[in-house]
């Protein structure tokens, strides 16, 4: 069964491609691109593109699904659906779930999740110690068989540098990026917010922008010392960007992403206790979220990958000190990047692939994805950059409503997305069904 | 006429404006005269349902809640919660709604968490006062302060007012710093530099600065604030011992020497007398702690008066 594309607009920096293209797949593989003018073949179910944007598949570095432990607040399934939904074609779950995402059963049993819910690509992280408990080394070559793609302690970050030296050592041999969730908590021990006027004011914890920065800058020296790769998680604070710019200007292995709710919202958001603004790196005062998005435009940032962490609504209704920190953001984050970013200016459309797309698939090392080249794999994120739209959580595939864009208006989305070959995802049909 | 308090909750100070604020100090001026009455009950609230929630131990605030709803006639219900709602497994909204289905009018309530009294505003259809929320706010105790500021020295604008302590997780700091500032006084703050941060500074849009010691925010004050010290903080590395901070950040009389002849010295209580207050100063004229107590029963019947529908009398 062949699939055409037509005409769409087909932007693929991995390949210098940014103008009219029809896109030929077949039996899940990129198999031709056609100019406009040439003739497909006989007997293609043809996908009508007029005015939109065709890309490589959309791949989220960083996300949480709450299986195995915590179905409750979001499994595989309804994690692959919420990224569908949001034009992701692959993701990449951390792996504090419950048990820990610390060795090949579970890792084998992710992918396999992934595989029977039949949407998004799943990609999992493998945990950088035994139950992330940062004393021992997890077996992470095993885990890399199994199909890990990354090690993390995301969230319970390495509390020391000979445990992090002894990850970034060995992680390497098996070409394993190394993710940080950067955070001194010796620093942020009790903090629910970032620290500044906002947190002074309101009476809560902060958590200061420089425990994010020191172990981003001990990160760094660690990854020159090693010549491992390092991948810093949603880096929100301005020093720290500094830190990667200057690291990578003088070829240190280092890469990092940013969440959408970074470069859209300040700690100000934080002024009335709603729950939904807690997540952890905190939403950071004005001059950081420029900084961030600085990052974005210049290059010095990756990726965008949106730390989807789903909550039940009975832990997020608890008081803000108590509340778990983290936000759904599958569904909104290609909204936010085109609200916030694209249509203000900051980053034009080829960037976007490149951040959501073409940088990720290179920082994970997924071959065959992050592009359209004939003989790729065809995941492809189909988007309109002009489609006005509102998010609603009680529309929303995830399991959980902890999202804090809930009634938003964005300008800009994916409309289609196809993984494998295979449309999973269609706003265009689901708004013909209404 | 207009009124010059018209919110339903009393969630903190820093959403008043000064107009409000003089509303509610010149509705309590009016119920003084009640407590010192030889029948000390009027029946302004009959009929009224007035929750006392405190998930914090309390005695002088909860006491003056439940006295101030019982001289207005209002039926008053303390419920004491160890901790949180979380202890019981119940979430704070479920907490507000099950409350809320009683029809009580007024919710006062009380929490070791900042924003509690805002989520629960959110749910409720009661009106709900913050009788103390974390480290944030504690609003009755500055309007109970700048009544007896106002009894003492005859007005609060232009005043020079010296708050020493622990500003970092104080909620009497913050409200009374946005009341003061928003009145026009000009505010002093100064403690350990651990406990008060320099970005403090910006939580008043004018009217407050953060002082290199503690001298030097007491010098020529009219009032003199003084917080209480939590041991815990100690435990906590911000400050070496006791005896240090009494040393160097506690109200001695040669430091209050400093202050105007005839300044006058608050303290919220309860006081750790011998650290952050010398006996004699606690002791002495000068110090209107128990005024602060007596006029805090005024203020909280006219912030339950104007909670439940009352109009402010001015």
């Amino acid at each position: 069964m062949k699939l055409l594309i037509s005409n769409g607009h087909l932007i693929d920096p991995a390949a210098g491609e940014n103008s009219g293209m029809n896109v030929l797949v077949s039996n899940g593989v990129i198999e031709a691109w056609l100019k406009p003018n040439e003739t497909p073949p006989e007997g293609c179910e043809v996908l009508d593109a007029t005015g939109l944007v065709v890309a490589p598949g959309f791949i989220d570095l960083h996300v949480h699904f709450r299986e195995p432990g915590q179905e409750h607040k979001e499994t595989i399934a309804t994690g692959c659906a919420a990224a569908v939904a949001g034009g992701w074609t692959s993701v990449c779950p951390m792996p504090n779930t419950n048990p820990i995402n610390d060795n090949a059963a579970i890792t084998r049993y992710i992918i396999e999740q992934g595989e029977r819910s039949g949407l998004a690509n799943v990609f999992p992280i493998g945990a950088i110690t035994k139950f992330s408990d940062g004393t021992e080394l997890a077996e992470m070559g095993e885990m890399k068989a199994a199909g890990a793609v990354a090690v993390s302690d995301d969230g319970r970050p390495l509390p020391n540098a000979g445990i992090m030296l002894r990850a970034m050592q060995y992680a390497k041999d098996f070409g394993l990026p190394v993710v940080d969730h950067c955070e001194d908590k010796s620093l942020t021990a009790g903090g629910v917010m970032h620290e500044g006027r906002v947190s002074m004011l309101l009476g809560l914890k902060g958590m200061p922008a420089i425990a994010e920065e020191l172990d981003v800058l001990r990160d760094i020296m660690l990854a020159r010392e090693t010549g491992a790769h390092v991948h810093i998680a949603h880096i929100s604070t301005k020093n720290a960007l500094e830190a990667v710019r200057r690291a990578k200007n003088v070829g240190i292995k280092v890469t990092c992403e940013a969440a959408p709710h970074h470069f859209t919202l300040t700690d100000e958001a934080v002024i009335g206790y709603d729950t939904n603004f807690k997540m952890s790196p905190p939403l950071r005062s004005a001059e950081h979220r420029e900084a961030v998005i600085e990052g974005l435009r210049d290059g010095t940032i990756d990726a965008i990958a949106t730390d989807h962490a789903p909550h039940h609504h009975d832990e997020k209704a608890l008081e803000f000190d108590r509340a778990p920190f983290g936000i759904t953001g599958l569904e909104t984050a290609v909204g936010l990047a085109f609200s916030e970013l694209v249509h203000q200016g900051i980053i034009d459309l080829p960037r976007l692939v490149e951040l959501c797309s073409t940088k990720p698939a290179a920082i994970f090392g997924l071959s065959g994805r992050g592009t359209l080249r004939p003989g790729s794999i065809a995941d492809i994120t189909i988007l309109d950059p002009h489609d006005e739209w509102k998010y609603s959580n009680a529309e929303s595939r995830s399991k959980s409503r902890n999202c804090p864009f809930n009634g938003r208006h964005f300008l800009g989305r994916a409309v289609t997305t196809i993984v494998g070959g295979r449309p999973v995802f269609d706003i265009r049909k689901l708004r013909l069904d209404r | 006429m207009e009124k010059p308090f018209r919110r339903r909750d009393l969630l903190g100070i820093r959403d008043l404006t000064a107009a409000e604020i003089k509303g509610i100090l010149d509705t309590a001026e009016n119920f003084r005269e009640i407590n010192m009455r030889e029948i000390k009950k009027v029946p302004t609230l009959r009929g009224k349902t007035v929750i006392n929630l405190f998930f914090e131990n309390s005695t002088r605030t909860r006491t003056s809640f439940e006295l101030a709803a019982k001289r207005l006639s209002a039926d008053a219900i303390n419920i004491s919660v160890a901790g949180s709602s979380l202890s019981k497994g119940e979430t704070i909204v479920d907490t507000a709604l099950n409350l809320d289905a009683m029809q009580p009018d007024c919710i006062v309530v009380r929490h070791g968490s900042a924003g509690v009294p805002h989520q629960l505003a959110k749910v409720s259809k009661a009106a709900v006062i913050n009788a103390g929320d974390g480290a944030n706010e504690h609003p009755t105790q500055a309007l109970l302060d700048a009544m007896t500021i106002r009894e003492h020295k005859g007005r609060i604008e232009g005043l020079k007012v010296a708050i020493i302590g622990d500003i970092l997780h104080s909620r009497v700091a913050r409200s009374n710093i946005h009341l003061l500032t928003k009145l026009g006084a000009n505010v002093r703050v100064a403690g350990p530099g651990t406990l008060v941060p320099n970005e403090f500074e910006h939580i008043a849009a004018a009217g407050l600065e953060v002082c290199k010691n503690v001298e030097e925010a007491i010098a020529n004050a009219d009032v003199v604030m003084i917080l209480r010290i939590q041991r815990e903080r100690q435990d906590s590395a911000f400050f070496p011992t006791l005896r240090e901070y009494a040393i160097h950040f506690g109200l001695t009389k040669e430091r209050l020497d400093l202050a105007n002849p005839d300044a006058i010295v608050l303290h919220p209580g309860p006081m750790n007398r011998g650290i952050e207050i010398a006996s004699e100063v606690a002791d002495s004229s000068r110090s209107l702690i128990l005024d602060q107590v007596k006029y805090g029963l005024a203020v909280r019947m006219a912030v339950l008066y104007l909670a439940t529908g009352g109009s402010a009398i001015v």
